[in-house]
This record gives C-alpha cells, sequence and structure tokens, in this order.
C-alpha cells in the first residue's frame, strides 16, 4: 500500500508528511535519520488505521523555523500539529528521536492522545549504562551497530547512497545534532516528569540494542503509570525496520486493546 | 613582514603501533599511552626553543590549545604564555589561540587574557578560534551552535575588556548579570585580536568587516588555497570599501631550512609525515562535526572529498612539499616560496612552525636558526 504525500501547515512550517490507511489517527514521529521507507510495519499499521508520518522541521526537505532550537520546541511544535488536524484519541508512536518527542509531548499534554508506543525512545540516560556513540560512528559502523542480523547490514551497506540521498542524509545529521548532541540524546529533567503521562503507554525494544541498550526500558516503565515493555529478540535499534511485522504486531496488539 | 614563531607541542614520544590500533590521535587515543616522565621532558625542551626564539629575532612567540589528544599537550595555553612572559622582555606573546565556542563561561578568557596583558606590559596577542571539530567531541557541547557561540562569546569578551562595568550581558548562549572585569587589559582599547582559521568562508567575512579588520591567518592548507583564502579576504573587505593591509593577512605552515633541497627533505620527511598521519588525521565524523561547518561548506567540502576518492593513503613528504602545505628546502627555496606567496597576497605575518610531527630537538634548534640567520633577514 503506497502512501500519499501530504503537507502539514501549522503557523509557518509546511512539512512534508505521508499518510496511508483509514481508521483512528495513528501518528508515527521518526528518529534521528529522518523518515524511514515506507515498509511492512506501516503497511500493517494502515490496515487498520489513519496512519500519519510527519517528517520532523529540520530533517529531509522539511525547513526548521528559527525558533524550533530544542526537542521542547519540537514537543510543542507538535502539539499545535495536532490541535490543527483536529485530532481526537490519537494513538501515537515515535522511535529513538520521536520516540523522545512523543515521550515530551505526553508530558506536556496528553488531551488529544488515546495511546502512546515508544520503540527505543531517546530522551531518558541510564547512569552506568552508556549509549553508543551515533556521532562519531562511520556511515558503515552506524549501520552495523543499529541492526543486529548483519547479514541485513551488509546488504544495506551494499548498496551506497546516491548523491541525492547522501545530502539528505548530511541535512539529517545535522537537524539531529541540533537536537540530541548535548545533553546527549537526553533531556536530564524528561525522567522526573513521566508520571505525567496519563495514557496507556508501551515501551517495545530491541534486545540486541547497541545504541540504547534494552535496559533503557526498565526506567521508562518505573516511572510512567501504566506502561508495559515488549522486548523484541535478535533486534537492534530500529524494530521497524529490522522486525517490521512482529514490531508492527505489538503495536497493533497494544492499541487495539485500548 | 613580520615572524611568528608558532608550537603545537606534539607528544613525540608517542608509541605509533599503537596510535595506528585508534582512529584518531585525538579524544579515543587512551591516555595510558602518555608518560609523565616523558611529557615533561618534553614540556621542558619545548620552552626552551619557545624563549630561545626571542633571541633569534622573532616579534612574536605563539602557543595555541588543543584537548584530549597528542597533537599538542596544551589543553591550558595561558599557562605556557604565563611561563614565556617571565623569561622573555620584548618578543610578543601570541595564543592562537583560545577556542570560544568550548567554554560556558567566556569572561574566563577575557580575565586570563587581561591577566596575561597585564603580566606582559601589553605584550599580549588574543587568539580566538572555534576548536577543531574532534574538540566537540572532546567537551560534549554542540556543534551546531558553535558559529552562534563564537560570535556571541566573542562580543561578550570584547564588551568586558571595553565597557566601564559592571554591566548586564543578555544573550542567546551566554547570560550574567555581573560583567565587571578586574584586571582591565593593559592595552587600549584591548589587546589585538588575531583569528587564524582553515579558511571558512563564514569567518573570513566575519572578521574582514570593517568594525572588526581583525588579522586572519590561513592554517595549514596548500599554498593554492592559502592564496584563494587571503584573496577571499581582500575581496571581502573591498565589498565592505576597504583595501586590506598586509598586516590582516597571515600564513600558518611548517617550514623546514636545511643547507640544501636536499638534505631538509631527508631530515624533514619522518616529522613532516607524522604530523599530518599521525598526530592530524581524522576520521570526517570526528574532524567535521554537524554544524561545525554551515551546510552549505559541508556538502561543498563532502563533494571535494568523493572526487578526491574516499579511500584515505598516507600523505607522503613529496605530497605536502608539491602542495606547498609544508615549505621544506634551501633558505633560497624556502626564500622564494614565501615571497611568491607574498607577491600574490600581500600577506605580512608568517607563522613559522618550525618544530614539527616527531622532529627531535637538535634538528629543530638548526632548523630556527638557519631560518633566523637566512630567512628572517631577506624577507623583513
Amino acid at each position: 500500500m503506497a502512501p500519499e504525500e501530504a503537507t502539514l501547515e501549522t503557523r509557518e512550517v509546511r512539512a512534508r508528511a505521508w499518510r496511508a490507511g483509514r481508521g483512528r489517527l495513528l501518528v508515527f514521529l521518526h528518529g534521528a535519520a529522518g523518515v524511514p521507507p515506507w515498509n511492512p510495519f506501516f503497511d500493517a499499521l494502515a490496515k487498520h488505521y489513519d496512519v500519519l508520518v510527519p517528517e520532523h522541521p529540520g530533517f529531509g526537505t522539511t525547513p526548521s523555523p528559527a525558533w524550533l532550537r530544542n526537542v521542547g520546541d519540537m514537543a510543542m511544535y507538535y502539539l499545535d500539529v495536532l490541535d490543527n488536524l483536529k485530532a481526537e484519541r490519537v494513538h501515537l508512536v515515535g522511535n529513538s528521536l520521536g520516540g523522545w518527542i512523543a515521550a515530551e509531548l505526553a508530558v506536556r499534554n496528553c488531551s488529544r492522545l488515546a495511546s502512546l508506543s515508544l520503540i527505543s525512545p531517546a530522551g531518558v540516560r541510564v547512569k552506568g549504562v552508556p549509549m553508543g556513540d551515533s556521532f562519531i560512528w562511520s556511515p558503515p559502523e552506524a549501520v552495523r551497530n543499529l541492526y543486529h542480523d548483519q547479514a541485513l547490514a551488509e546488504r544495506l551497506l551494499a548498496e551506497p547512497p546516491t548523491e541525492q540521498q547522501a545530502e539528505l542524509i548530511l541535512v539529517n545529521r545535522f537537524a539531529a545534532a541540533k537536537l540530541g548532541w548535548e545533553p546527549r540524546w537526553h533531556n536530564p529533567a524528561l525522567e522526573r516528569w513521566l508520571h505525567r503521562i496519563s495514557v496507556p503507554t508501551l515501551v517495545v525494544w530491541g534486545a540486541q540494542d547497541k545504541f540504547l541498550p534494552a535496559r533503557y526500558a526498565d526506567a521508562w516503565k518505573a516511572r510512567i503509570p501504566d506502561a508495559s515493555v515488549e522486548l523484541i529478540a535478535e533486534c537492534g535499534h530500529l524494530p521497524h525496520m529490522e522486525k517490521s511485522e512482529l514490531a508492527a504486531r505489538k503495536v497493533l496488539d497494544f492499541i487495539g486493546s485500548r | 613582514m613580520e615572524f611568528i614563531f608558532f608550537h603545537l607541542m606534539p607528544y613525540r614520544p608517542l608509541d605509533m603501533a599503537e596510535r595506528a590500533k585508534h582512529r584518531s590521535a585525538w579524544v579515543v587515543l587512551p591516555n595510558t599511552l602518555y608518560d609523565p616522565k616523558k611529557g615533561a621532558e618534553e614540556y621542558a625542551s619545548y620552552i626552551e626553543q619557545l624563549v630561545s626564539a626571542e633571541a633569534l629575532g622573532f616579534d612574536v612567540i605563539a602557543v595555541n590549545e588543543h584537548h584530549q589528544t597528542a597533537y599538542g599537550m596544551m589543553p591550558a595555553p595561558n599557562l605556557i604564555a604565563a611561563a614565556l612572559i617571565q623569561r622573555t622582555k620584548r618578543a610578543k606573546i601570541a595564543v592562537l589561540g583560545r577556542a570560544l565556542p568550548l567554554t560556558n563561561n567566556p569572561i574566563w578568557i577575557a580575565e586570563e587574557f587581561s591577566m596575561l596583558d597585564n603580566l606582559s606590559r601589553g605584550r599580549l596577542i588574543a587568539g580566538f578560534v572555534r576548536g577543531i571539530g574532534t574538540e566537540y567531541h572532546a567537551t560534549g557541547i554542540n556543534p551546531y551552535f558553535s558559529q552562534e557561540r563564537f560570535q556571541e562569546a566573542h562580543d561578550l569578551i570584547v564588551a568586558a575588556w571595553t565597557r566601564p562595568g559592571p554591566f548586564e550581558f543578555e544573550g542567546q548562549h551566554y547570560n550574567f548579570r555581573y560583567v565587571n572585569l578586574w584586571p582591565r587589559p593593559y592595552q587600549q582599547p584591548h589587546p589585538p585580536i588575531w583569528i587564524p582559521s582553515q579558511g571558512s568562508s563564514e569567518t573570513i567575512r566575519w572578521a574582514s568587516h570593517p568594525s572588526r579588520k581583525y588579522p586572519f591567518l590561513v592554517t595549514f592548507s596548500a599554498q593554492e588555497l592559502v592564496v584563494r583564502y587571503l584573496e577571499m579576504y581582500r575581496e571581502e573587505a573591498r565589498k565592505h570599501g576597504y583595501e586590506a593591509e598586509g598586516n590582516q593577512l597571515g600564513w600558518a605552515a611548517p617550514i623546514y631550512v636545511a643547507e640544501t633541497d636536499e638534505r631538509a627533505k631527508q631530515e624533514a620527511a619522518r616529522a613532516i609525515e607524522s604530523l599530518f598521519n599521525d598526530y592530524l588525521n581524522n576520521p570526517w565524523e570526528m574532524l567535521l562535526p554537524p554544524g561545525y561547518m554551515s551546510l552549505s561548506s559541508m556538502q561543498r567540502t563532502m563533494k571535494m572529498r568523493k572526487s578526491l576518492g574516499t579511500q584515505a593513503r598516507r600523505q607522503t613528504v613529496d605530497d605536502l612539499m608539491a602542495s606547498g602545505t609544508a615549505v621544506i628546502g634551501s633558505p633560497k627555496t624556502v626564500r622564494a616560496q614565501i615571497e611568491r606567496v607574498r607577491e600574490k597576497t600581500g600577506f605580512n605575518r608568517l607563522v613559522s612552525m618550525l618544530q614539527f610531527g616527531v622532529l627531535p630537538d637538535d634538528l629543530t634548534r638548526r632548523n630556527m636558526e638557519m631560518f633566523a640567520a637566512e630567512v628572517m633577514p631577506h624577507l623583513r
């Protein structure tokens, strides 16, 4: 099922977005590498929901307004986006950086949310359990560290990016650094406000995540009042990419019962 | 021409076989490879070299700041500058430079420079830099805001030096209820500010602005690029409606002089190759973190690298001499190369690095003496 391209106009920002399926609105917030390719994960969700995948300002070809300087600004921006959509009872899903944005949004205001699904979210740091240093990794190193299945990593590495893709990778790197360099991939204040998340929350983690170790899931579960954790075996930091169908099933099982 | 004797203070006893096991001599190179007994000897040698430059006739003695690296043992260059002030009388002391964005309190930089200026009775030259890309890994400071922080820290330091205190500073990155420098700088209105840079167009445009007219020193580049960047400064100055003076233009290069071209090349080869391959070379993720350069500069750089091929290969002494990145040869050869760049650009400040890489003390000494006796007087 190919998604349709859409534009989200919010204040002066015109953001690209991709949309497919029918039903209640499900918004997926992407990670630091930008909008992922549409794959069976999104197809599975779109069988039951109206799936909207917006591009964050500053990523890809969506320009960033000057006022957007940190993840807190990004969370406020997405509250504006939801208000503009007049969305009710939205299922909000986010991976990595997108999970962080989703959590920052939810601690501010859950009134438009029905559920929250965080797939290996950034945003919280567990002392003594170091994150991988994604900014020092070379591109091949990054692929090998983000995927557990090394045969898959090698297949991905066998197709080097086109010049156009390389430019977008660079744009996304800049946007990711702005939001995640310091403090590295987290907001020290977020953890103390996670109890504000008043909707049922699912935390999904790849058991072999080398960027944000799976032990981080415990910290999220401990702080969010109604949270459950699903670990995915033999999977790295990107369960929606590496174990698309299984990751989709975990999310669908969770939000289907809400 | 004005001559600056510049030092990086590399850690020469580095075990190169161990070094080769790591992606860089910066940030990730285990500091267990640093032997304090040997390091202390290095400091002693280097301070002797810097002090002796005054008697040899250099106008300026210069040190610089780098962090967490065997490339240079001066994370706090002001400490070395303070030692040099006690042992010299005439020469200017340049710190080229302090990395402004890397600190959260630029007032400390203003204060320390002010102290050095008082201690030396006005011999200080204040260099301002952004630090190299690896230093954003070393400090955790976000490279995305590097330019913003540099400019704001500069504004704060200059205000601290020149505005009667106490005053309040309200910035984006820096905010201080009280700015009130004790001591104030010795030189009025403030010590000269120099801008060493690898040649980013943003920096050149900023330095050449008529409100600043800061001397810009191109560091370690092929001569073709040195000429291009100095010319870029001149063009920016013309756009602002003035003609840049030679004293606004500088060139920093490793230089080695010996009796003949052959001997110079033979003596300098291992040291110059170690500088560029073992000490300075970095993967681009470390050297150019996101935002350190603007996106458009970065895109141009990436394309250039692609056309050069992605396979990193060691640079040889021949490569470095052919590009003119290093100036190596007999006094006549070295004079001619410097003359050629001067004819093309009118630059008037030569930042000579006469110890580089693993170059030992005895060769450094001979290089300094021959440069002072047979190159400097001809170019003055």
